[in-house]
């Protein structure tokens, strides 16, 4: 796709911790265009990457241990990377927003909810205190806080779990971004509230043409909302491609593992889960070939020498493995 | 008390008969620390579980969901209702007698992290049933554990590593190894999967589906997570604010939800297929979870049912049976609208 200019292209983004016992390579090589209004699913389980892939983006890893050792994070044509803290902290709230997990630990206790929202507002759309605050409320309502402009007076603690994501939701729209990276931020609520939440989601993201990076473990989340979906194992992407695709489709054996051990919806209950055998590897000291060679069921002996890098199986779908034409869905 | 009921053909031997079970967790407050009001964690709650079956209990963050089961095995005590386990009520049997109860009635945690004691041995953690109650030497101790490593899919030469050198899946297995320890007829399983990775899940509850098979299990299996509930259950109870508004078997359950909070949370789990989502209409269920400690007048469900009317803001609906094998209560699922539809 040369020529095109993308709204965001990761190039060979690679994070590395400098712990105790080790280096950890939390993400290896990680590569992938985004443009304007896409929807793209970050999947794969804890101590994959998915979180540290997006703190790269966001140039909050902490350095050190912290260690952006490689790539480009190239955003509207400028590499983030290379920009000074100044100029990044311009992009960061008002052109890229984040959402976290876990909204009681990512808004200040001592501080009003109004006060916080507020409070980007004026920093980068240089608003007059009166007419921040009128947005806040206006934001709020928006993202379906009941009596919003009673409850921006409140503080935290006030909110219940899901009214403190939709907070932190109002928050992250608050300066209009870009592009809005979500890192798990339906995880510690209830289905019905998460249904709540991505109803929101999908509905701001029509409304204001935004570009999602919504980063989860879980499958069906990413089924209803993503139209890309990357997914990592061991810091790397290992396939890549439209979500569809993916599900019906999918080339890489951890893909395949992953959609097997999930109970089907409808059908054979009670036919035995597909289980992948072993666990994640450790991030320090991984072995040379693919990191998912030891637990793979199609494994060559070439998997344990040299690592596969992805390489097209259909229409903007991508694999990482040598036996990517052998794999099938179980 | 070990009663055979008889549910048409088949006869069925009833374990566990939980009835009119409630725990309230008292507010205090002031200097004096004066009984202002009562969390109602558990309120009223009714159910049988039959030999070898496994019974879901499902529902949201706060429901009661895990007292329940906690208060099941008197981890804490009842504040009404009866527990009739193998004959005896437990809710009435003084601290030596539960402990001797406690050897066929087991319980796994949902954090594999904090339910092992991280200075004791694997040796030592799941041989300390049999230790607490003189079962077994050591040397039959030993064999006891390498015998339940076994079991549960772990080396036994594991056995004198200790907690912090496991993964998650791996110190759940050592987990229920412990409870395998004293061969219970009963486990409660308390979202014994929710802290592990996806890939990991699978492991875990196909190894709970083997060892019911091989040992003739009978759990409770508590979990937020209705996709692998409706996997494991033979029959599923979903509680809302500390009360069970529906109860029936698995099949029945998710092919007609009849309670409308269990159509809503059925609607509202994602389906990891982007054919069937895209084309999924949703039941939202306005606003959050009232407080158990001043729930709504009238059914508790009444401040978010799509369908609420009058009659819902004043009086509870019964708990009945609206066809054989399915209790509901709400007061527009009854006997009769069954019939009609």
């Amino acid at each position: 796709m040369a020529g095109t200019q993308h709204l965001l292209e990761v190039k060979n983004l690679t994070t590395r911790f400098h712990t105790e016992d080790g280096v950890v390579h939390a993400v290896n090589d990680v590569s992938y265009t985004l443009n304007e209004g896409d929807t793209l699913g970050v999947v794969g389980e804890s101590g994959c990457g998915k979180s540290v892939h997006a703190l790269s983006i966001m140039r909050l890893i902490q350095i050190p241990p912290g260690e952006i050792a490689g790539g480009e994070v190239i955003f509207r044509g400028r590499d983030l990377l290379k920009l000074s803290d100044d100029d990044m902290r311009k992009v960061r709230g008002a052109e890229i927003a984040m959402i976290f997990q876990d909204p009681m630990t990512s808004l200040n206790p001592v501080k009003t909810v109004g006060f916080q929202i507020m409070e980007a507002l004026m920093l980068h759309k240089g608003m007059d205190k009166a007419s921040a605050r009128e947005r806040t409320v206006e934001l709020l309502t928006l993202v379906g806080i009941p009596e919003a402009a009673q409850r921006v007076d409140d503080y935290p603690h006030q909110f219940s779990g899901g009214m403190r994501q939709r907070a932190m939701i109002a928050m992250g729209l608050s300066c209009d971004p870009s592009i809005l990276i979500a890192d798990e931020p339906t995880t510690a609520l209830d289905v019905t509230i998460q249904a709540q939440i991505i109803d929101l989601v999908k509905r701001l993201q029509h409304k204001f043409g935004m570009t999602v990076i919504w980063i989860t473990h879980d499958l069906g989340v990413v089924a209803g909302l993503a139209r890309r979906v990357n997914v990592m194992y061991a810091g790397r992407i290992i396939e890549s491609g439209p979500v569809k695709e993916i599900y019906a489709n999918p080339h890489h054996p951890y893909t395949v593992g992953l959609l097997g051990s999930l109970p089907s919806h409808g059908g054979r209950t009670s036919a035995r889960l597909f289980s992948i055998p072993g666990e994640p590897p450790d991030l320090v000291g991984l072995p040379p070939g693919c990191a998912f060679a030891p637990r793979c069921q199609y494994q060559t002996p070439r998997c344990f020498k040299e690592t596969p890098s992805l390489e097209e199986v259909g229409l903007g779908h991508t694999a990482a493995c040598w036996e990517k034409d052998k794999v099938r869905r179980v | 008390m070990a009663e055979a009921i008889n549910t048409g053909s088949e006869t069925r031997e009833v374990l566990l008969h939980v009835e009119g079970l409630k725990k309230y967790f008292p507010i205090r407050r002031g200097v004096f620390q004066r009984h202002i009001g009562d969390v109602k964690a558990v309120d009223d709650v009714s159910f049988d579980v039959y030999r070898g079956e496994t019974l879901g209990l499902v529902g949201e963050s706060g429901c009661g969901k895990t007292t329940t089961g906690r208060t099941i095995i008197r981890i804490y005590e009842p504040t009404a209702g009866h527990v009739i386990f193998k004959g005896q009520d437990l809710a009435t049997l003084r601290a030596n007698e539960m402990r001797e109860m406690r050897r066929s009635m087991q319980m796994i945690f949902q954090d594999p992290y904090a339910s092992l004691n991280p200075r004791m041995s694997v040796l030592k953690i799941v041989g300390e049933p049999l230790e607490v109650f003189r079962l077994a030497n050591k040397e039959e101790r030993r064999e006891r554990v390498a015998h339940l490593l076994q079991l549960v899919g772990l080396n036994p030469d594991f056995m004198v590593r200790y907690p912090h050198e496991f993964s998650g899946g791996q110190r759940q297995r050592i987990g229920l190894a412990r409870s395998l320890a004293l061969n219970p007829d009963l486990i409660i399983c308390d979202e014994p999967i929710s802290a592990l990775d996806v890939s990991i899940q699978a492991q875990v509850v196909n190894l709970l589906e083997d060892l019911q098979e091989e040992l003739g299990l009978t759990y409770i299996f508590i979990a937020h997570d209705l996709s692998m509930v409706r996997h494991i259950s033979d029959r599923v109870a979903v509680m809302y604010l500390g009360k069970i508004v529906e109860l029936t078997d698995r099949d029945a359950l998710y092919a007609r939800p009849l309670h409308p909070y269990t159509q809503a949370l059925l609607s509202a789990i994602p389906v990891p297929d982007p054919v069937i989502e895209e084309s999924r209409q949703r039941i939202l269920l306005e606003g959050d979870l009232p407080s158990p400690a001043n729930p709504p007048k009238g059914c508790n469900f009444c401040t978010r049912c799509p369908q609420v009317q009058d009659i819902c803001e004043q009086e509870e609906p019964a708990f009945i049976e609206v066809e054989p094998g399915h209790f509901c209560a709400c007061h527009f699922v009854t006997p009769a609208t069954q019939s009609l539809q």
